[in-house]
C-alpha cells in the first residue's frame, strides 16, 4: 500500500480490493462489543479542510477516533488561510505541531498531490476531495457498498452496471468512481446533459449517455450526483424544473428501475432536484449505508496508509 | 567608448560557408575568406571561431522584463543578461509592467534602463489600451513618436477582445506603420481556465481552455486586419486550427504574421498530470497533434518566428497548488537549444531557416533594422554557437532572476558560447565579459 492516497488513478485493483477487504474485516471486528481499536494510539492525524464539508470531515474524524488517533481539525474559515497564508506554510505549520497524516480537502484540483509530492512535508497525505479532480475515499466507500449488496464480497464487481448521473463535468465523485468501479470490473455509464459532460470524456473507460430513461432500466446501481444550482446561472441548464424532469430521479422514473437495483447518492442531497424523496427514502436507497460504510473504509485507508501490518509488528493489534 | 576591432576567423555561416568577419567600431566592415592574413587586419583582435556556427544575434519579439514594478522577478539588467546568454541581441519588453507601458513616459524609461545596461537592445512594446483594460486606446502615437519609437503594440496577457477597440487599434497604427500583436484568447470562453481542454483536463479536473477560444479570435482578427489593410501579428500560436487559419490567410495574401514559443514546440498538456505548476502557462500547452502542426508551420514559414514569451515569476508563485500559481515560464536561455532539438535535429528545418525564424524575420516584423543580419555596413550583432555541444539546464545557473523553467535537468543540444552586441563582446565562452556597449 502506498504511503499516500491521492487518487484512484494511483491504485491497482489489488490495492483497492485490499482496502475493501480490510474495511470488511474492520466491520466484523467493530460489530461486536469492541467499538474502538488501539491501532493508531499516540498518532496525530490532521483534518485540513479548506472547503466546508461537514460530513466528510466528521466521517474521517470518526474513523481516526475509532482507531484511537489524536485528531486535530483545521478549517480554513477564520484561520490564517483567510489571511492569505499559503498551503505550503499551513501544512508545514501543522506538521511542526506533530501531524503525521494530513487529510486534505481543497478547492484546487491537484492540491493533495502537491502537498504529498512537493517536499513541503513528510506526513502521509489522504485526499478528501481536491477541486473537480478526485475524491478517492468516496469511490472506495461506494464500491464497498455496491459489493456488499451484490454478494461480491471478496471478489470484484464484474457484471455490475453502474450509472453515474448528473454534473459529471464538475464532479470529483464521478471521476473517482468511473476509474475505481471499472478497475474493479464493473461497467459504468455516465449520464448528463452535454453541457455537464467534460470535453474529453471519450478517453474515460465508461459509456456516455445523454438519455437517462434509456440507461436506467439496465442499471444495477444508480448513483445520483448533487447538482449545484449556481450551474444554472452559468447556463449549463435552463431551469431546475427542466433539469429535474430530464435527469432527476423522481417517482415516475422509479418504475424503470430493475428489481434488486440500488439507489446511491454521495450527499448532501437536493431533495426535489436531482433526487425526489420518493427515491431517497425508498427501500432501494442505500444512502445511509454509504455514510456508515464511509467510516469503515476511511478506517481501512488510515490504517493501511500509516503502515498497515507494520503497525501490528510495532506491537499494536487491530 | 573605445571599440576593439575584431576579426572572427574561420566562422561558419548558416549556409555552411566559412568566412572571416571583420568588425570595426562596432560595425561589420568586411566578410571574406582568409582576411586574417590580408593587409589591414593585422592589428585586429583575432578570435578563432574554429568553424563553429556564427549567426546574427537572435531577436525576440515577446519578452517580459518585469521592470518597472516587479523587479523581484526580473529587471531590465537581469533580463538583458538572460537574453545575452541565450544568444539574443534584441528583445521586446512587453507592456504589462507597473505602471503599465501605456504612455511615452514608461516606454522611454524602459529604453533608458536598457541603454544603461548596455548588453542588448530592448525595444519596448506599448500597450494597446489604457492599463491593458481593453476599454480605451492608449496614446499610441505618443509612444510611437517618443524616444523609444514604439512600433509594436500589445495588451499581451490580455486579449483585445472588444471588436470595436481592436478595429480602432488596427486602423490607428497605420499612420506610423505600427503592428498590433494580439494575444488571442476569447475571455468569456476561458474564464478561470487552467489548461488545455481535452482528454487530460477531463481526467485532472482542471478547467479547460478550449482551442476555439484562441482560434475564434485569430479568425476574427485576420479578417478584420485584411479588411482594414492593417498589419496584424498573432502572439504565441498554440493550436493546429490556428496554424491552419494563418496558412489560409497567407494563401489569400493577407498581411498577417505569427509566432510560436519554444515550449509549445516541445511540451504537451500531458505535462500537467503531476499538477506541477511549472507547466502552467498562458496560452496552455496543447496536445501532441498541435505540437506537430506548430513544428510543421514553423518549418514551412506559416509561422514566421519563434518568440520566447519569457515570463519570469518568483518561486512562491510556482511553489503552490496549480490554481494558485502564476502562468508563465522563462525562456530566453533555452530558446535556441529547444528549437535546435525540435526543428534541426528532427531535420524539419535548416540552420538558415532557423536564423530566419529567430533573427531575420522578427527583426523585419519589429522594424529593428540594425538586427537580423550579418552584412557589411551593419552593426555587429553576432553570436557564436557550438552546434556539436550539449548542456544540461540548471535553473540555479541561469542569468535570469527567476527560476521557473520547465527544462531544468533537460539535456539540450547547441551551446551559445559568445555574443557580440554592437561589436562589443558581452559573452565569451558562456561567461559575461563585463563589457557593455555605451
Amino acid at each position: 500500500m502506498n504511503r499516500h492516497l491521492l487518487s484512484v488513478e494511483d491504485l491497482t485493483s489489488d490495492d483497492a480490493l485490499h482496502i475493501l477487504d480490510t474495511a470488511h474485516e474492520l466491520s466484523r471486528i467493530t460489530d461486536g462489543a469492541i467499538r474502538k481499536l488501539p491501532t493508531l494510539r499516540g498518532r496525530t492525524v490532521v483534518n485540513l479542510f479548506f472547503e466546508d464539508s461537514t460530513r466528510t470531515r466528521l466521517s474521517f474524524e470518526a474513523a481516526a477516533k475509532r482507531l484511537s488517533a489524536d485528531v486535530i481539525s483545521f478549517s480554513a474559515k477564520g484561520s490564517s488561510v483567510s489571511k492569505g497564508e499559503s498551503l505550503k506554510d499551513t501544512a508545514q505549520t501543522l506538521e511542526a505541531m506533530g501531524a503525521e497524516l494530513i487529510i486534505i480537502r481543497h478547492g484546487s484540483s491537484g492540491a493533495a498531490a502537491r502537498l504529498a509530492n512537493s517536499g513541503w512535508v513528510g506526513a502521509h497525505v489522504i485526499n478528501a476531495g481536491d477541486g473537480t479532480h478526485e475524491h478517492p475515499t468516496q469511490a472506495l466507500l461506494d464500491a464497498y457498498t455496491i459489493r456488499s449488496h451484490f454478494d461480491k464480497r471478496g471478489g470484484n464487481l464484474s457484471g455490475i452496471h453502474v450509472g453515474i448521473v448528473g454534473d459529471i463535468l464538475h464532479s470529483r465523485v464521478a471521476r473517482s468512481n468511473a476509474l475505481l468501479l471499472t478497475k474493479l470490473g464493473a461497467s459504468v455509464t455516465v449520464v448528463a446533459p452535454p453541457t455537464l459532460m467534460p470535453i474529453g470524456v471519450e478517453s474515460w473507460p465508461v459509456n456516455v449517455s445523454f438519455n437517462f430513461d434509456e440507461v436506467l432500466p439496465q442499471l444495477d446501481a444508480v448513483m445520483m450526483l448533487r447538482i449545484q444550482s449556481e450551474r444554472m446561472d452559468e447556463s449549463y441548464f435552463p431551469s431546475e424544473r427542466e433539469y429535474s424532469r430530464m435527469y432527476g430521479l423522481g417517482s415516475n422514473r422509479m418504475k424503470l428501475l430493475k428489481s434488486g437495483s440500488i439507489i446511491m447518492h454521495p450527499g448532501p442531497m437536493n431533495r426535489g432536484l436531482e433526487i425526489a424523496s420518493a427515491a431517497a427514502d425508498d427501500d432501494k436507497s442505500v444512502i445511509l449505508e454509504q455514510v456508515q460504510n464511509g467510516v469503515l473504509v476511511r478506517m481501512a485507508v488510515l490504517y493501511l496508509t500509516m503502515g498497515g501490518p507494520q503497525l501490528i509488528s510495532e506491537g499494536v493489534t487491530p | 567608448m573605445t571599440f576593439t576591432n575584431l576579426l572572427l576567423h574561420n566562422a561558419r555561416l548558416a549556409d555552411g560557408s566559412v568566412v572571416d568577419i571583420a568588425v570595426e567600431h562596432g560595425i561589420t566592415t568586411r566578410i571574406g575568406s582568409d582576411l586574417a592574413n590580408a593587409h589591414g587586419f593585422k592589428t585586429h583582435e583575432k578570435i578563432d571561431v574554429n568553424q563553429k556556427l556564427v549567426l546574427p544575434g537572435l531577436v525576440d519579439l515577446h519578452t517580459h522584463l518585469r521592470e518597472p514594478g516587479f523587479e523581484g522577478s526580473e529587471t531590465i539588467l537581469s533580463g538583458s543578461k538572460s537574453a545575452v546568454k541565450g544568444g539574443y541581441t534584441a528583445v521586446s519588453a512587453m507592456a504589462n509592467t507597473w505602471p503599465v507601458a501605456d504612455n511615452a513616459g514608461v516606454v522611454e524609461q524602459v529604453s533608458r534602463l536598457a541603454r544603461e545596461a548596455g548588453l542588448c537592445d530592448v525595444f519596448p512594446i506599448g500597450a494597446v489600451t489604457v492599463g491593458l483594460k481593453g476599454e480605451a486606446l492608449a496614446e499610441l502615437s505618443a509612444m510611437a513618436n517618443s524616444a523609444a519609437k514604439v512600433r509594436i503594440f500589445s495588451d499581451d496577457g490580455n486579449c483585445v477582445s472588444d471588436p470595436v477597440i481592436m478595429r480602432r487599434a488596427l486602423e490607428y497604427v497605420r499612420s506610423f506603420d505600427g503592428v498590433i500583436a494580439q494575444h488571442a484568447q476569447e475571455p468569456r470562453l476561458t474564464h478561470g481556465s487552467q489548461m488545455n481542454e481535452g482528454a487530460v483536463s477531463s481526467k485532472l479536473g482542471l478547467k479547460g481552455w478550449p482551442a476555439i477560444a484562441e482560434e475564434s479570435i485569430i479568425a476574427r482578427d485576420i479578417l478584420m486586419a485584411n479588411y482594414l489593410g492593417s498589419r496584424l501579428h498573432i502572439c504565441h500560436l498554440t493550436t493546429r486550427g490556428g496554424v491552419e487559419l494563418v496558412r489560409w490567410a497567407k494563401g489569400q495574401g493577407m498581411a498577417v504574421t505569427a509566432e510560436v514559443t519554444p515550449h509549445h514546440l516541445i511540451l504537451t498538456d500531458e505535462s500537467a498530470s503531476g499538477f506541477d505548476p511549472i507547466y502552467k502557462v498562458n496560452p496552455p500547452l496543447r496536445t501532441s497533434a498541435d505540437v506537430l502542426a506548430l513544428q510543421d508551420g514553423l518549418a514551412d514559414g506559416t509561422i514566421d518566428i519563434v518568440a520566447t514569451d519569457h515570463a519570469p515569476h518568483p518561486n512562491d508563485s510556482k511553489d503552490c497548488e496549480w490554481s494558485a500559481a502564476s502562468f508563465g515560464m522563462v525562456g530566453l536561455e533555452t530558446a535556441l537549444s529547444v528549437v535546435v532539438k525540435t526543428m534541426i535535429q528532427s531535420k524539419k528545418m535548416s540552420w538558415e531557416a532557423l536564423a530566419d525564424r529567430m533573427s531575420t524575420a522578427p527583426a523585419r516584423i519589429g522594424g529593428y533594422s540594425s538586427h537580423g543580419k550579418i552584412s557589411e555596413g551593419s552593426p555587429a550583432h553576432i553570436i557564436i554557437v557550438d552546434t556539436t555541444g550539449a548542456w544540461k539546464v540548471d535553473r540555479e545557473l541561469m542569468a535570469s532572476k527567476s527560476r521557473n523553467t520547465p527544462f531544468h535537468d533537460f539535456e539540450l543540444p547547441a551551446v551559445v558560447t559568445d555574443t557580440f552586441y554592437n561589436g562589443v563582446q558581452v559573452l565569451r565562452d558562456r561567461n559575461f565579459t563585463g563589457a557593455k556597449y555605451e
